[in-house]
């Protein structure tokens, strides 16, 4: 991004010390502890207790769930009157059959005509109606698991459910993503913030592994990260039309997390190509060969809920929440979020009192950033989020 | 949190809207026995970590009236204000709407997808709500599926339909437990009560009010199919739409601290909109069509021969809902009112940031009016979801036979332009467009208007503000509404017909002060002709034979018609309205109209264009 365009002007020389109204950045920390609550969908038993130390794809709780039901004509499929069946069934409602074993069997003519009524699969003969003649084949219960999601360590059971918990990790944030949970080494694929992500950087050793990129990733580098089996790629960028293309869904209000496309896609700055931001690439950068926990669900809506990277490290000692304990400030770090200086860092010159004019001719609350190369420009303050170091 | 002083005694009032992306603060003052609107302040809506209570942004908000006027309002123990007034410092009242919450989100379950669970999703749709999955029985999927995916999706709100009345029971109830076993937990907080509207077999009202007692707040309405050939949606939409509004809205986190500090209760910003345009509809004694263009939603609001209708569109909006605009009317449709050569691509990839980042303004005018394409195509979205539900038909119960049991079948809506005499606008695109003429362009374009039709703006964003603050001080309001609030833009006249371009659509002569103006309008012409804001003239429009302005094709309208800010459109663009297939005419056509109404800045558009 070109920092060399002419800024707005800024007219009036009455200031705020400190600024509330601006936008929180996302989290980029390199240590914190963080928390997770794995829970079933159903009640069932809990594998693990207070203390214990859990692997990422070690199972805390699990259940059962029905297997799928089918239901057997019988009284067609022996060419029998309803109310005949009955005393033809071979097995007893609760018995558990084996598929291909007999259900029914039916013979006349001294032998000569034999009919077999087969169960369709392995489990249990469910009911048997004398109403329709038909017999239900419940199959064999499904397991139900969750896993720990992170390595670390359980802080709190929750009966019959599940788990909380927790680890020392790095965490990042991204803007936006798209799949469910993964997990994988990381694996720096792009050599620069700027570089794009493309299907020449997927060989075959990307299989299971976090990939990370520069500026954005391309449909084709997906699409091959998918077929090598690459777990989750967190790129600076993508393009409106290769997300549409890859995901074959058109985003409409931001609620994702269930798409079932193969792998996992976080981008940490925006839509188009956008580089990285240095600090967050330095950081997958320190991590690499470590293990992360991925998720790209996604809520842009009240509650907001933004895609995540979790890597679990015992390196560095616990940072602090490291919430923000002051508004914005001459001097602090900015990033703008917004055209004509989208993605440029810099730090806040002059908090203006007075509305001012945009080029828009729009009239609002501004601030003047001074870029690295000494340049200052104004912008909306609605237009810049804080980078908490 | 009250006020000690009584009405006649007041000086200052605060009123605010917690919207879903801007916390909108509006201070208003009785300044020489006349209260009028005094200073505005704005700050993000504060509804995203490390944050997660709208109060912040409500002080934030504040802080800038503060800033601005150097007169202290914020209690410094950092709860709610400083109040009553005390002479130098504080204010008298407090009040506030809220569409904090965003849109609607809810999920809808019933037995068999194509009958309830159909019906339920269409009362969803209608109360403007957002459907994130319909569950039935059939619908295919293991029952631990679907309780992962309503944990997973965090609905504000589930409709759940099934059985006709007196019918067999069990198999809704095995629906219900199943909501029940998913213990869902709302995005809005850990105080909030997820609302269950139960519109199925009403024999089992006791059952089901027995299985969510203590966790839900459970709703019981008509069921919305009692006998399986009549559909009868309306007390399950309504009781939707009442609980959004009454309950989702009430739950942005930090709600329940907002509502100790406010004098009255929190009032939802569609519920005030909507008292500002009846009030527009009585004062006139007009046909209103209004709207309030938000960023999660589009809220739009017709007083027709007296009968007041509102329907919010939850997935409409010009921040959170951004893409789902461009979703629903396709890029293509964005693109149709761009003038200058910009890639499909860019545009979209605009959007997608502005969504990501809902907080974000326009800083370039390339920006500016690639946020007024999407403003059309939102308001063209919302008013015909509007004609959905203002319909001839709409609360009758509907015979449906097996035969046409499965097609919603569309009645026509009373909503037509030709019997619209007044169009106003609120929100903040709308609100805050540079110039007057913007808004009026806007939503010429987007609703079409036919006739003569008057055009008002909300000027700074503050009809919610006086829709609440009127439950109070109605004088106040009304004052503030009509000397500082209600813009009048200007007139429409509009010929509805179709032609060539060149074509003769109609000549209208309008009586000014230094004599009759004459303005023959070609097809595909547009013209704005100044008048000033009150100056009421004669004006008398001959429409060519194809071509309708009130009394039918070809027939003359002699009326008066009243200035405005930006004064009287003489529209001859067609309807519906003419653009070019071919991409560089099309540019030139909207060139030479924006040329026209100066629209936006002369150079930099040029420049823009070139």
């Amino acid at each position: 991004m070109s920092t060399d365009k002419k800024p707005d002007l800024v007219d009036d020389s009455k200031e705020s010390g400190e600024a509330h109204a601006y936008t929180p950045g996302l989290k980029v920390k390199r240590a914190m502890p963080v928390q997770k609550l794995r829970r079933l969908p159903i009640l069932g038993e809990v594998l693990v207790k207070v203390g214990d130390v859990v692997g990422f794809d070690q199972y805390v709780a699990q259940t059962e769930i029905s297997g799928e039901p089918e239901i057997v004509k019988v009284a067609m499929l022996l060419n029998l009157d309803v109310e005949d069946v009955a005393k033809y069934l071979v097995r007893k409602v609760g018995d558990k059959v084996k598929k291909g074993e007999d259900l029914a069997y039916y013979e006349s003519l001294f032998g000569l005509i034999k009919k077999h009524v087969p169960s369709p699969r392995d489990g249990t003969l469910e009911s048997f109606s004398e109403a329709s003649g038909n017999a239900i084949v419940r199959g064999t219960p499904i397991p139900l698991q969750v896993n720990a999601y992170i390595p670390g360590k359980v802080v709190e059971v929750v009966p019959r459910e599940g788990a909380v918990i927790e680890a020392n990790a790095a965490f990042i944030q991204g803007i936006f993503g798209i799949g469910g949970e993964t997990h994988g080494e990381i694996k720096v694929v792009a050599s620069s913030t700027s570089e794009e992500l493309t299907e020449d950087h997927i060989t075959a050793d990307c299989k299971g592994k976090v990939l990370i990129g520069g500026s954005r990733v391309t449909d084709g580098a997906l699409r091959k990260a998918v077929t090598v089996g690459v777990s989750a790629i967190v790129v600076g960028g993508i393009r409106h039309q290769d997300l549409i293309a890859f995901s074959g869904e058109e985003v409409g209000v931001a609620i994702t997390g269930q798409e079932e496309v193969g792998i996992t896609l976080i981008i940490t700055e925006g839509f188009g190509k956008m580089s990285m931001s240095e600090g967050t690439y330095k950081l997958f950068k320190s991590f690499e060969g470590y293990t992360a926990c991925v998720n790209g669900a996604t809520q842009i809506r009240a509650g907001v809920l933004r895609p995540e990277i979790i890597i679990p490290h015992d390196l560095v000692a616990v940072e602090d929440g490291g919430e923000l304990v002051s508004g914005m400030v001459p001097g602090t770090l900015v990033r703008i979020i917004r055209e004509p200086f989208f993605g440029v860092i810099g730090v806040v010159d002059g908090l203006p009192v007075e509305l001012q004019a945009l080029q828009s001719e729009s009239l609002v609350r501004v601030l003047t950033v001074r870029l690295s190369d000494g340049g200052v420009v104004m912008v909306p303050r609605a237009n810049v989020e804080i980078i908490e170091e | 949190m009250a006020s000690s002083k009584p009405l006649e005694q007041m000086q200052y009032i605060l009123a605010t809207d917690v919207g879903s992306t801007t916390t909108k603060a509006r201070f208003f003052h009785k300044t020489e026995g006349e209260w009028r609107f005094y200073v505005a302040g704005e700050a993000p809506t504060t509804v995203e970590a490390p944050y997660e209570d709208v109060t912040l942004g409500v002080r934030n908000a504040v802080r800038e009236v503060e800033e601005l006027t150097g007169h202290k309002l914020l209690s410094p123990d950092g709860h709610g204000f400083i109040m009553p007034y005390n002479g130098k410092n504080g204010i008298d009242l407090y009040c506030t709407t809220s569409s904090a919450g965003g849109g609607l989100q809810m999920m809808v379950a019933g037995l068999i997808k194509n009958m309830t669970a159909e019906s339920a999703n269409r009362a969803a749709l209608g109360a403007g709500a957002i459907v994130m999955d319909v569950i039935s029985r059939d619908d295919g999927r293991q029952p631990y599926i679907k309780i992962q995916r309503i944990r997973n999706l965090r609905p504000d709100m589930i409709l759940l339909a099934g059985g006709t009345d007196g019918g067999a029971g069990q198999n809704v109830m095995e629906i219900a437990e199943l909501i029940k076993a998913a213990e869902p937990k709302a995005r809005l907080g850990s105080s909030y009560e997820l609302p269950i509207v139960y519109a199925g077999n009403k024999t089992l009202r006791p059952q089901i009010e027995k299985l969510f007692q203590g966790q839900f707040a459970l709703t019981m309405v008509d069921n919305i199919r009692p006998v399986l050939e009549q559909e009868h949606i309306e007390p399950a939409r309504r009781a939707v739409h009442e609980l959004f509004m009454e309950h989702v809205m009430s739950h942005a986190p930090g709600y329940t601290k907002l509502m100790q500090w406010t004098n009255i209760d929190i009032m939802p910003t569609p519920a005030g909109e909507g008292m500002a345009m009846q009030l527009i509809a009585e004062t006139f004694k007009k046909n209103v069509l209004g709207v309030g263009l938000g960023g999660a939603t589009t809220n739009v609001y017709s007083v027709i021969d007296g009968r007041f209708v509102r329907s919010v569109s939850a997935n409409l909006g010009m921040s959170y809902s951004v893409t789902n605009v461009m979703k629903e009317a396709g890029i293509r449709n964005i693109m149709r009112w761009i003038p200058f050569k910009i890639d499909e691509e860019e545009v979209a990839s605009r959007l997608m940031n502005k969504m990501i980042r809902p907080t974000t303004i326009p800083q370039t005018l390339e920006d500016l009016i690639v946020e007024h394409s999407v403003a059309r195509e939102a308001l063209r979205l919302g008013l015909a979801h509007h004609r959905t539900i203002a319909t001839r038909l709409k609360g009758v119960q509907l015979q449906r036979t097996v035969g046409d049991m499965f097609e919603q079948a569309v009645e026509d809506s009373y909503v037509k332009m030709m019997r619209v005499n007044v169009i106003a606008g609120t929100g903040g695109l709308l609100s805050h467009a540079p110039r007057r003429v913007q808004p009026m362009f806007i939503l010429s374009d987007a609703w079409l208007p036919e006739g003569v039709t008057r055009m008002f703006q909300d000027s700074v964003f503050m009809m919610p503000h006086l829709g609440v603050t009127s439950t109070v001080n109605r004088d106040a309001a009304w004052n503030i509404f009509d000397k500082d609030c209600l813009v009048r833009i200007g007139t429409s006249i509009a010929a509805a017909g179709k032609g060539k371009l060149g074509d003769p659509v109609m000549k209208v002569h309008i009586q000014m002060d230094e004599g009759i103006v004459t303005s023959e309008m070609k097809y595909g012409e547009i013209k704005l002709i100044p008048l000033a804001e009150g100056k009421e003239v004669k004006a008398t429009i001959e429409p060519a034979s194809s071509f309708d302005v009130g009394e039918g094709p070809g027939k003359k309208v002699e009326t008066m018609v009243i200035g405005g800010v930006a004064g009287v459109l003489l529209d001859a663009r067609g309807r519906p309205l003419y653009l070019p297939e071919d991409d560089g005419e099309r540019r030139k056509l909207l060139v030479d109209w924006f040329t026209a109404l100066d629209l936006y800045p002369r150079d930099p558009l040029k420049e823009l264009v070139s």
